[in-house]
């Protein structure tokens, strides 16, 4: 059953075409990898999916429902959480903080009963604090969860930006890098929480540069290249693609 | 006992109202900032609201209250009108959109005659009490303490500290934007017509681009994270010619020279305001918790 | 028609004075983002200084410009070692560098209104000789003259440094990319500090202008020109310095004739602020700007 559906997407800024005729599609509850040499496009792909750009021409269908001209809070409703490359976390919150602002969707806190007292309105909380503690244990961050995001490392910012995407308890998630820079430790940390997510039925797309990470954990991998899809299929097939090895040997780019 | 508090409200009254007006104006600032806005028309709002409110008393005889709320609602009005536009403009653009429509404003004020030109507006009933100032200011500030871990408090702060990230968390940026902007201008309206009713009058020169520094100089020696820091920077800062009086102080460049101290050490040393000194023994987020 | 010739001679000589104060204004936009509210302060002390040296130390009005002018770059430079160098390492700095602009202005003032006073003064007379010609039914002073020929030569000194000299080239690539200025050896701190110099000098030359043009001097005088140099930024874009020169004359030209038409001076202020307020509607970046201006 496909989840997600990229259909002919394109994408040009000015005179650069970032994205040409891009297809692929995404089987629900299973891992799928978008790789590519770097400037392949494929940040600019995630953008579109998650509806903070829009795109040229082409559509993008998740569970039957257009999602490549709506506006990225409409996309989160729909169930999309994403991170991003260049982490986005909200650095004067804690990490619990940053978890509970993720709820956005998900909790009612509401201002009205609030205002007036009344005890109904504040009986979430307890809960709301529940879920997040639960959330930051699963990406291994219970013990900062009081630490400003600011004062965290790298690979720790990485999670938090994972954490905060469970938050509202997304069904497709997509993913911008997100053990770039960890340790081989870290990074199969994180490849085992992917695989849980995946076991629970939620539907991953997945940018990395680490082939190993990749190779691993995705059931198909998309490869893109200036733009282009130059293949989709499973990793053995792709690992082997005479196309595929050209893009990243002629860019230098390689594996972890 | 009594006598000496009779005493010291006749003296300083007139500071202890100006204290609440200021603090209500830098709420309302406050709003707009904590939505990562940085709107220099505030101000402007509270003379929309100040001259809507003396007008409705004065020449169509309405009653306090009603001049008040019609105030406070034509400022909300005219910033909902001005807000749609000029939201999608980054920092110091913003400011300089709020900024450009505030003067208009001052000038139209100055040269409409329904607004009683370069002179203002006279002869308005001075029924603003100083315990009716405060009782708006506890509500706002009520409001401001009540919306911070409330829904959409959590939206304000996750714009603030990242808008595309607050976007792909299901948060309607624009929507925020606009009410954070009208509930800041009503504020400021509601301060200007109670203003408008202290004095007997409101002159343009009540609501101008140095006013909306001010507000803005408010919130930063206070602090904009809080509810109570936009209170402490306008109480400070409006009680600060009174205190420099009483250790000596009366010569105008002096009193001006330490405001703009305070401001330059604040932003140097506590870039988030006065306030933070309590808030260093925060646990705010563990309140939060309770688990 | 010999009215309307004599506004826009008017027009041009004022607007030169809002060009030069404007050129400075960007400069520190393009170079560093941020918006320097202390200029008009600088401009103001300047103008004072200038008085000072002229009425105080009877120097010629020939000596006490360049002093008072250098005084001012060196104001600069204390500027932004107080104000700004300390915030440059924050993620707001942008908005941090705002509010201690407003702080160093805020200051400035202060010291102003203490060292002159609160009254408005003016250049002794005999300062400048002035000559009245009479041009095909339009006035003009070599007061007027005098101005825009200096603004002129200071803003075409400015640019042709920019363009041409290696300093200037740094300076074009700090407001281009810094880190990328800083990866190819350039002395970053240093010319940031330059521009500042550099800046605040320009602001407080056309404050000189200015008191001499208008004959009078405030500690308050920098109050009006702030608002309408931060208009003329936006209409020329932010960060470009021919932007800067054709906004000032735009601005004096728009100003003089609204007076003109209306028969007022009450209007002049609105028609600049809505203009100014439609170009940040329609078109942000100003005429000849660049930068981003819309949320990303």
């Amino acid at each position: 059953m496909n989840d997600l559906r990229v259909n002919n997407i394109s994408r040009s800024f000015g005179g650069l075409q970032a994205l040409l005729e891009v297809s692929f599609e995404v089987t629900r509850g299973t891992i799928h990898g978008l790789i590519g040499p770097n400037g392949a496009g494929k940040t600019t792909l995630i953008n579109i999916l998650s509806g903070v750009i829009s795109p040229t021409s082409g559509e993008v269908f998740y569970r039957g429902q257009a999602l490549h001209r709506i506006p990225a809070h409409r996309v989160a409703a729909m169930g999309v959480a994403r991170t991003f490359q260049n982490i986005r976390l909200f650095p004067a919150m804690t990490c619990l903080e940053n978890v509970l602002a993720g709820q956005h969707l998900t909790a009612a806190r509401p201002l009205l009963p609030r205002l007036l007292q009344l005890p109904s309105a504040y009986r979430e909380d307890r809960e709301l604090g529940v879920q997040s503690r639960k959330i930051l244990t699963r990406v291994g961050l219970d013990a900062k969860a009081s630490h400003l995001a600011r004062n965290l490392s790298y690979g720790e910012r990485r999670r938090l930006e994972i954490a905060r995407a469970l938050s509202f308890s997304p069904r497709l998630l997509l993913l911008d890098e997100p053990v770039a820079g960890m340790r081989r430790a870290e990074a199969a940390e994180v490849a085992d929480l992917v695989r849980s997510l995946a076991g629970e039925g939620m539907t991953i797309l997945l940018i990395e540069h680490n082939m190993a990470f990749v190779m691993s954990l995705c059931s198909r991998i998309t490869v893109l290249n200036f733009g282009r899809v130059i293949t989709t299929g499973r990793p053995e097939e792709v690992r082997g693609h005479r196309d595929v090895i050209e893009a990243y040997l002629g860019s230098g780019d390689n594996d972890a | 006992m009594l006598e000496q508090l009779a005493q010291f409200y006749a003296v300083y009254g007139s500071v202890i109202n100006f204290i609440g007006i200021n603090a209500l104006l830098a709420l309302s600032l406050n709003v707009t900032l904590a939505a990562g806005m940085l709107s220099l028309g505030n101000a402007a709002f509270a003379g929309v609201g100040g001259y809507a409110a003396g007008i409705l008393t004065l020449h169509f005889k309405l009653p306090y209250v009603v001049s008040l709320c019609g105030g406070a609602l034509m400022a909300g009005l005219v910033g909902l009108v001005l807000g749609l536009p000029v939201l999608r403009l980054r920092g110091v653009f913003l400011a300089m959109a709020t900024l450009a429509f505030g003067e208009v404003v001052r000038i139209a004020a100055v040269n409409l005659d329904v607004t009683g030109g370069a002179e203002g507006l006279t002869g308005i009933p001075n029924v603003t009490k100083t315990w009716m100032i405060y009782l708006a200011l506890g509500g706002a500030a009520y409001f401001m303490a009540v919306l911070r871990r409330s829904r959409p408090g959590w939206a304000l702060v996750s714009m603030r500290e990242d808008e595309t990230a607050a976007a792909c968390l299901g948060i309607h940026i624009t929507y925020y934007k606009v009410a954070a902007f009208t509930i800041g201008a009503m504020m400021a309206g509601l301060a200007g017509g109670m203003y408008a009713h202290l004095n007997y009058l409101i002159t343009p020169r009540d609501f101008g681009f140095f006013i909306a520094v001010d507000l803005l100089i408010y919130n930063i020696v206070g602090g904009t994270r809080v509810w109570y820091g936009p209170i402490l920077g306008a109480a400070l800062i409006t009680a600060l010619p009174e205190i420099l009086r009483g250790v000596g102080v009366t010569a105008g460049p002096i009193r001006m020279g330490v405001n703009g101290l305070i401001l330059l050490l604040v932003i140097l040393f506590l870039p988030n305001g006065l306030a933070s000194i309590f808030t260093r023994f925060r646990p705010a987020a563990a309140k939060v918790e309770t688990a | 028609m010999n009215l309307l010739a004599q506004q826009l001679v008017n027009g041009l000589f004022i607007g030169s004075v809002y060009g030069l104060f404007a050129v400075g204004y960007t400069l520190v936009f393009g170079v560093l983002d941020i918006l320097n509210l202390a200029h008009a302060a600088v401009f103001t002390l300047s103008g004072l200084i200038a008085l000072w040296l002229v009425q105080a130390a009877g120097l010629s009005i020939w000596l006490a410009f360049p002093l008072a002018t250098l005084f001012a770059g060196l104001l600069g430079l204390l500027l932004n070692q107080v104000a700004f160098v300390p915030l440059r390492k924050r993620a707001d700095s942008q908005f941090s560098g705002l509010i201690s602009s407003i702080a160093m202005a805020i200051i400035f003032e202060a010291v102003a209104l203490g060292l002159f006073g609160a009254r408005s003064v003016r250049f002794p007379q005999g300062t400048v000789s002035v000559h009245i010609w009479h041009v095909g039914g339009v006035t003009i002073t070599s007061l007027q003259v005098g101005i825009v020929l200096v603004a002129t030569l200071l803003m075409l000194v400015l640019t042709f440094f920019i363009q041409r000299t290696r300093t200037g080239k740094a300076v074009r690539t700090v407001a281009e990319n810094e880190r990328a200025a800083m990866l190819l050896g350039v002395n970053v701190n240093g010319i940031i500090a330059f521009t500042f110099f550099i800046s605040s000098a320009l602001g407080g030359a056309a404050g000189i202008l200015y008191g001499l043009y208008f004959d009078s001097l405030a500690p308050d005088m920098g109050r009006s020109i702030e608002l309408k140099g931060l208009a003329v930024i936006i209409l020329g874009g932010m960060g470009s310095i021919p932007g800067a020169i054709l906004g000032g004359l735009a601005f004096g030209l728009s100003e003089v004739l609204t007076v003109a038409i209306s028969g007022t001076s009450n209007l002049r202020d609105a028609v600049a602020f809505t203009v100014l307020f439609a170009i940040l509607l329609i078109r942000p970046s100003g005429l000849l700007g660049r930068g981003k201006t819309r949320e990303a």
